[in-house]
């Protein structure tokens, strides 16, 4: 069978709702296409645990602090879930972590911003990981079974850190005029951030056409950021607290709210390197990959040993 | 890159006793025992499993799935190995 047959076979069994497993054939655009976002997924979700991790040391209390060593914890096997998935299409791990380091893979520049106080850290579970989780129930679906596998089982867990997130901000918001300051500067922070992080508009957006028509994809940036909007706006409400947007309107015909334009060029800026905390992010990576070199080294070199002496015997 | 990488294990969980264990995702680990630990970790924060199985990926040998047609192919044409292919009278009930 020539490629084009293949093609359009394979695309006839993405529109009849099969879904694609590691072996199966598929276009090279395809696994091309999945290696990247899967793996930009993956180091997301590690790279996510360095701004919450930053507070684990300093959590107001015993309940607080164990809670956020449980989700960080969750980040990095939800990285791990995912490299797992990344695997299955022919990439090792450490070519994945080597385009990680040396920059030419890229992580959800979310995580390029500093988590300046505790509210910060409720800002983020509330709002980056309820980003986080319209874009992957949507993923639960995705045409590659692997990739959708990892994805139920991560949205199960995500959504204990999102109301972990909207716990502190509610402790916050009723707590102290000077705490209910820091809940709402925390919002102002993460609130466009987070809204940039559905990626580019439709319209400016390269991959999403070919993505949706491979069932990668089952919405737009565009719908999925409103989609995000209009859930969150009554919960900042409850909070007492103003999302900092002045264009947010019910739009009565939409049936959804009506929102201001994210400052677009701080994205492209942030994605290209120069956000406030690229470099602090790659440089932890980079480091804990370093000094973790001789300790998988030595355990190769153990079990290696072990296997020896068992041949003997 | 360093150079010896800890090899690949695929991963399989009880959940319950009664159950099979079923493939979830696979880890590296330099060992067996470190592979289990890991698969600890990684696969059952939530008390999703009491038993742990993992193999080694490269000893994983899988049926060509461009060759599913001929090799599942057999059990197509046995529909008589399906009760609903027997027709039996209502009066008999349920059989």
């Amino acid at each position: 069978m020539n490629t084009e047959q293949l093609e359009k076979e394979f695309q006839a069994r993405i529109d009849a709702e099969e879904k694609i497993e590691p072996k199966d054939w598929m276009p090279d655009a395809y696994r091309k296409t999945l290696i990247r976002q899967i793996s930009q997924h993956a180091h997301s979700e590690i790279v996510g645990m360095l701004p919450e991790g930053n507070w684990i040391t300093r959590a107001p209390s015993l309940r607080s602090k164990v809670i956020l060593l449980a989700k960080v914890q969750d980040e990095a096997g939800h990285g791990l879930y995912l490299y797992s998935a990344a695997e299955t299409l022919g990439i090792d791990r450490e070519q994945l972590l080597h385009d990680l380091h040396i920059g030419k893979a890229k992580y959800s520049s979310i995580f390029n911003y500093p988590t300046l106080t505790w509210a910060d850290i409720g800002a983020v579970g509330w709002l980056v990981d309820g980003a986080a989780i319209a874009n992957q129930v949507m993923l639960c679906r995705t045409s590659y079974g692997p990739y959708a596998r990892a994805m139920v089982k991560i949205c199960k867990e995500e959504s204990f850190h999102q109301r972990q997130g909207y716990e502190i901000m509610m402790h916050m918001a009723r707590g102290t005029e000077a705490q209910k300051r820091m809940a709402q500067d925390a919002l102002n922070r993460w609130w466009w951030p987070s809204l940039m992080m559905f990626g580019p508009p439709d319209k400016e957006s390269t991959n999403t056409e070919q993505s949706v028509k491979w069932r990668i994809k089952r919405q737009t940036n565009d719908e999925l950021r409103q989609e995000f909007v209009d859930k969150t706006l009554p919960q900042a409400e409850y909070l007492g607290l103003k999302i900092p947007d002045k264009d947010l309107k019910w739009n009565e015909e939409k049936k959804g709210y009506d929102f201001g334009t994210p400052d677009w060029e701080e994205f492209y800026n942030v994605i290209k390197g120069n956000g406030p905390c690229n470099k602090q992010r790659l440089d932890a990576r980079v480091k804990a990959d370093k000094e973790g070199e001789w300790v998988r080294e030595a355990s190769m070199a153990y079990y290696e040993k072990k296997s020896a002496k068992k041949k003997v015997a | 890159m360093s150079k010896k990488n800890w090899p690949l294990w695929e991963v399989f969980i009880r959940s319950k006793n009664g159950l099979s264990h079923k493939h979830v995702g696979s880890l590296h680990a330099a060992d067996e025992e470190m592979a289990v630990e890991n698969a600890r970790d990684v696969y059952c924060r939530r008390s999703e499993g009491v038993s742990i199985w993992v193999v080694k990926s490269a000893d994983i040998f899988a049926s060509d799935p461009s060759k599913s047609e001929e090799l599942f192919e057999t059990a197509k044409n046995k529909i008589y190995r399906h009760p609903t292919f027997y027709d039996i009278p209502k009066e008999i009930g349920h059989m």
